[in-house]
């Protein structure tokens, strides 16, 4: 570790912090339907939109209703974009002459576009046309993440609220966060990733002849637009199959800080908005501040981990740390920081290859995706992920003191305890239950690339990717197979909506609830005890379900390594 | 639900249009206008000819030039369209090597880089950068270390003073963007091409 690694995460939590107060000051006028210096250009454009859709922009929605939208719209949004991979081969925008993507990689990747997931079975040059990457793959980066933003907003709603049936209107909600968060930060952030050497081109793949006379063709495309919402939308679907490493997608290091910040930046900022929405922006920072030191904790151990080096590489005495899977100009600071941001974020690009980190290294990716990617984590997702675990974290404080638990003058009873443990307990499900199953069939174990734990540990970071809701992956494992695609999209199917339905369903339960007026007994949620209550729920749950399964993979394979045993794959 | 299948399928539609089209087609204009090199892709000519990119790594083994790092891209087999065999800087199908920290197969290709780049010089100790790939495979960059390690080599080659490529080295070195963000560095590419047009002068 070196001071100046330590410089620079100092600087991207300093310049994330500040932009938590005035993106969170603008989000909430958004989406409390007040006018913003945007209102002028783009009012016009929201009120034709809603007038060809026949939405009526006053229409409120029940939760059941509000529900009902969410899943309509990803259904279409997945026709669409299956639609749209299958026939890829005739349609235009094609330089590549790529064929139609097969059924069930179309089938995997239209799930993990919806789903916010954006796993790549897929390598981007080697499989898809350029219209794929934009009509299909960049559309859905903006609808997923307006989507997730849209139901964090309604639960938000729903802990503000008291004695209302509604929790506000999904329509209304999916087209505000595109058209006044999403879309107007990409324009200028599109030109500055172009500024920095990202291509934004429809020609086809350039051939140059090198210096030594060899033939390279080099893989172009519209990538800076579907960089910039892939970062901003925690999508992380790359444009191209090295993702974030490759030099097209992150030509510099001033690209990288900026894709870092633009990773965090919503959903740190959707806590003041939570906190302005609920009248009290204490509340709010409480979250934050239980979000950033999990986020710390994790950057510290990993970059740590990544400049101690691999146990292969220090036999040979090579000093440096683990550059392996690393890029020259990110260095181990700027790696270490990005693998633990994307997946403390349900984001998943990636800026160096995390199936090459070391054992502990890559341990604190799988446990924070683990913990239900809860550290700010995807835009909206995050937050009512981190809601969910608050909403145990009282009830225990309840229980502990005999008394009904509130939150925010809110008393949390059975019903919303009860779709809390549903929304937690799905991701275990998934993650442990799939990757058990993967290492007892023949086509479960024909996927890692790794032996010994390391080949255990492709498998659950796989299965914990795809339920988190994540993208990034071991990338070894070979999940292109009819196995591998299908459960990795029923994960991310289950992953999605077990969360996201509890969670609208507490967000109208909680609505309709009335306000209870705060008393001498009430445990305030703004201070430190209620911080540290919180991480401790948090880490005893994800604790208790994942240590088991951590100590199979990375901790077996940090030991072994540290013994100076190697695997050889298929020996 | 039925009745909110209009909204959800006009609003798609609509929304589809225009984060999916208008906005990357809009970007594309835009960007070809202010910073056209860059959105193409920061091709380099040389003579009329495109010899690269310099935002990616090419495969050079001559005696007489820089080296980047190894590479594990790989291509289609010719003889086998199942198969897939190593293609080191294949800036059509970018990947990382995805070997683990205890792999045996890890473990064995730093020893065969090792001996070699030890034969070309047993004075200096071998920049970690030179025995371990990328994550994109096209790393278009090495570590002033690992540029220096290659002097002794480049000079005997072309008979050039060791010094004079040191100065070269130097010359084309990047520090931190800012003075902090990222690692010093040194882009092959164009260190290359600058060492081929110091001979010639």
């Amino acid at each position: 570790m070196t001071f100046d690694g330590w410089i620079q995460i100092a600087l991207y939590c300093a310049v994330v912090l500040a932009l938590v107060k005035p993106l969170g000051s603008y989000m909430t006028r958004v989406f409390t339907g007040e006018r913003t210096f945007l209102s002028p250009v783009l009012g016009p454009i929201e009120r034709g939109l809603y007038r060809v859709s026949g939405i009526d922009a006053r229409q409120e929605q029940h939760w059941l209703a509000y529900t009902g939208a969410v899943i309509l719209f990803h259904v279409l949004g997945f026709a669409v974009l299956y639609a749209i991979l299958r026939l890829q081969a005739v349609l235009p925008l094609n330089p590549a002459d790529q064929a139609a993507v097969a059924p069930d990689l179309a089938f995997n990747t239209s799930t993990s576009f919806i789903t916010n997931t954006n796993w790549q079975s897929y390598g981007g040059e080697t499989t898809l046309s350029y219209l794929s990457q934009m009509l299909g793959l960049t559309h859905q980066n903006f609808l997923s993440a307006a989507t997730g933003i849209a139901v964090a907003v309604a639960l938000i709603r729903g802990f503000a609220r008291a004695s209302t049936g509604t929790i506000g209107s999904f329509w209304v909600d999916v087209t505000r966060a595109t058209l006044y968060v999403l879309l107007p930060i990409c324009i200028p952030y599109t030109l500055f990733l172009v500024w920095q050497g990202i291509p934004q081109t429809l020609a086809p793949y350039a051939d140059a002849t090198t210096l030594e006379g060899a033939k390279q063709t080099i893989a172009l495309g519209p990538v800076a637009s579907q960089v910039a919402i892939k970062m901003l939308g925690t999508n992380g679907g790359g444009f191209f199959n090295a993702n974030a490493a490759h030099p097209f997608e992150n030509p510099t290091a001033l690209s990288n800080f900026v894709q870092m910040v633009s990773i965090f930046v919503i959903g740190a900022a959707l806590t003041n908005v939570f906190g302005r929405m609920v009248g009290d922006e204490r509340q709010g920072w409480a979250i934050l501040g239980a979000m950033g030191i999990l986020f710390l904790a994790g950057v510290a151990v990993t970059y740590w981990a990544e400049a101690n080096g691999s146990s292969v590489l220090n036999s040979f005495g090579l000093t440096g740390g683990n550059m392996e899977g690393k890029e020259t100009r990110f260095g181990i600071a700027a790696s270490a920081l990005f693998a633990v941001i994307t997946t403390a974020a349900s984001c998943g690009a990636v800026n160096a290859m995390h199936d090459s980190f070391t054992a502990l290294g890559g341990l604190i990716p799988l446990l924070n995706m683990q913990l239900g990617e809860i550290i700010i984590g995807g835009v909206g997702a995050g937050l009512y992920g981190m809601l969910i675990f608050v909403i145990v974290a009282i009830f225990v404080a309840g229980l502990m003191v005999g008394r009904t638990p509130e939150y925010l003058g809110k008393k949390i009873e059975a019903k919303e305890v009860k779709m809390a443990m549903l929304g937690i307990l799905c991701l275990p499900l998934m993650m442990l239950g799939f990757t058990a199953l993967a290492t007892v069939l023949p086509a479960g174990l024909a996927g890692p690339a790794n032996a010994g734990p390391h080949g255990f540990t492709e498998i659950l970071y796989a299965y914990t990717s795809a339920a988190a809701n994540n993208g990034s992956a071991f990338g070894g494992l070979t999940a292109n197979t009819l196995f591998y695609n299908s459960t990795l999209a029923i994960g991310m199917l289950v992953g999605r909506f077990l969360v996201k339905i509890p969670v609208l369903a507490i967000a109208g339960s909680l609505a309709a609830k009335k306000r209870v007026p705060a008393s001498a007994g009430t445990f305030p949620t703004h201070g430190g005890l209620f911080v540290g209550l919180l991480v401790g729920v948090i880490l005893i749950i994800g604790g208790l379900t994942f240590f088991p399964s951590l100590a199979l993979g990375p901790v077996a394979e940090h030991l072994e390594g540290a013994a100076g045993q190697t695997f050889a794959a298929g020996g | 639900m039925l009745r909110q299948l209009r909204p959800a399928s006009v609003l798609l539609t609509a929304l589809t249009v225009i984060t999916g089209l208008a906005y990357p087609f809009a970007m594309t204009g835009l960007a070809g206008i202010i910073f056209p090199a860059k959105a193409a892709g920061s091709l380099i000519e040389r003579g009329g000819t495109v010899v690269g990119s310099s935002l990616i790594g090419q495969n050079v083994t001559g005696a007489n030039y820089f080296h980047g790092r190894p590479s594990a891209t790989t291509a289609t087999d010719p003889a086998d369209a199942t198969k897939t065999v190593p293609a080191p800087y294949n800036a059509a199908n970018s990947a990382g090597s995805n070997l683990g920290p205890t792999s045996a197969a890890l473990a064995e290709r730093v020893t065969g880089d090792l001996a070699s780049l030890k034969a070309e010089n047993a004075n200096d100790p071998v920049p970690v950068d030179l025995v371990t790939t990328s994550g994109s495979g096209l790393d278009p960059d090495i570590s002033p270390a690992a540029a220096a390690f290659q002097v002794p080599r480049i000079a005997k080659a072309r008979k050039i003073a060791e010094d004079k490529l040191r100065d070269l080295v130097a010359s084309h070195t990047e520090g931190r963007m800012l003075g902090i963000l990222g690692e010093p560095r040194v882009n092959v590419l164009v260190l290359n091409l600058a060492l081929d047009d110091l001979v010639r002068r």
